[in-house]
């Protein structure tokens, strides 16, 4: 048995973490991998940061997990998530589940990963080729600073 | 106070002990705003309060870790 979920600084060993998923109950195996890709959103990629709330984001992820479990009754799930710098085409994530069949294995497996992007305090700075940077989802609702300044107190 | 990503960044610090009058999270994020040279509007922040998932307007404690969690993009 392994954790549900773990931070990784170092490249995830996916043979290892699908090892500790085996069972001979289980005929189905489905898994999930992200990998750093060279664009995103129209801007030339060189690498990546990923930075964590560790605390609060294995105790969202290890419940994201049970739910997993629970709603698809599969055997076991896992995930594993990188921290740090990572080079394009790199692995930042993995999920992997087994079931008794395929299909609870791809929904689980499905479900794991959408809930894991939307749930767990982790962020992404991409480093562009072009030198600059900038944290996913992050500055495009950062209002410019003169602006805030300008502003009322927030409520 | 634990910051993160472009929080860290515009408070220049990825922990801060304060004492602070403030009673609320939404209270605190104002007063440090303030402070800060912050860019993020609390209405795309979520609040963490001791390592869980915390309500804007939850009562602080002495001794609360607080956490303004900037939109995230892991996975």
């Amino acid at each position: 048995m392994t954790a549900p979920f773990c931070f990784s600084r170092m490249p995830i060993d996916v043979a290892a973490l699908r090892a500790t998923l085996a069972d001979p109950a289980c005929g189905g195996y489905a898994a999930f991998e992200g990998w750093v890709r060279d664009q995103n959103e129209g801007r030339r990629v060189r690498r990546l940061e990923y930075e964590a709330y560790e605390a609060l984001a294995v105790r969202e992820a290890e419940r994201i997990v049970a739910e997993a479990v629970a709603r698809f009754g599969v055997a076991h799930a896992a995930c594993a998530h990188r921290i740090g710098d990572l080079a394009v085409g790199e692995l930042a994530v993995w999920v992997g589940v087994s079931a008794a069949h395929r299909d609870e294995a791809f929904r689980a497996c499905r479900y794991i990963i959408d809930e894991i992007k939307h749930r767990l305090p982790i962020w992404k700075k991409e480093h562009y080729l072009g030198g600059d940077s900038g944290w996913v989802n992050c500055e495009r609702c950062a209002a410019a600073p003169h602006e805030h300044q300008d502003a009322h107190a927030h409520g | 106070m634990q910051y993160f990503a472009l929080l860290r960044e515009q408070a220049g610090r990825g922990t801060e002990s304060l004492v602070t009058a403030a009673r609320t999270p939404r209270e605190l994020y104002a007063e440090l705003a303030h402070r800060y040279p912050f860019t993020l509007d609390p209405s795309v922040l979520r609040v963490a309060i001791n390592s869980e998932f915390g309500d804007w307007s939850a009562p602080l404690a002495e001794g609360d870790a607080v956490v303004f969690i900037p939109p995230v993009a892991g996975g």
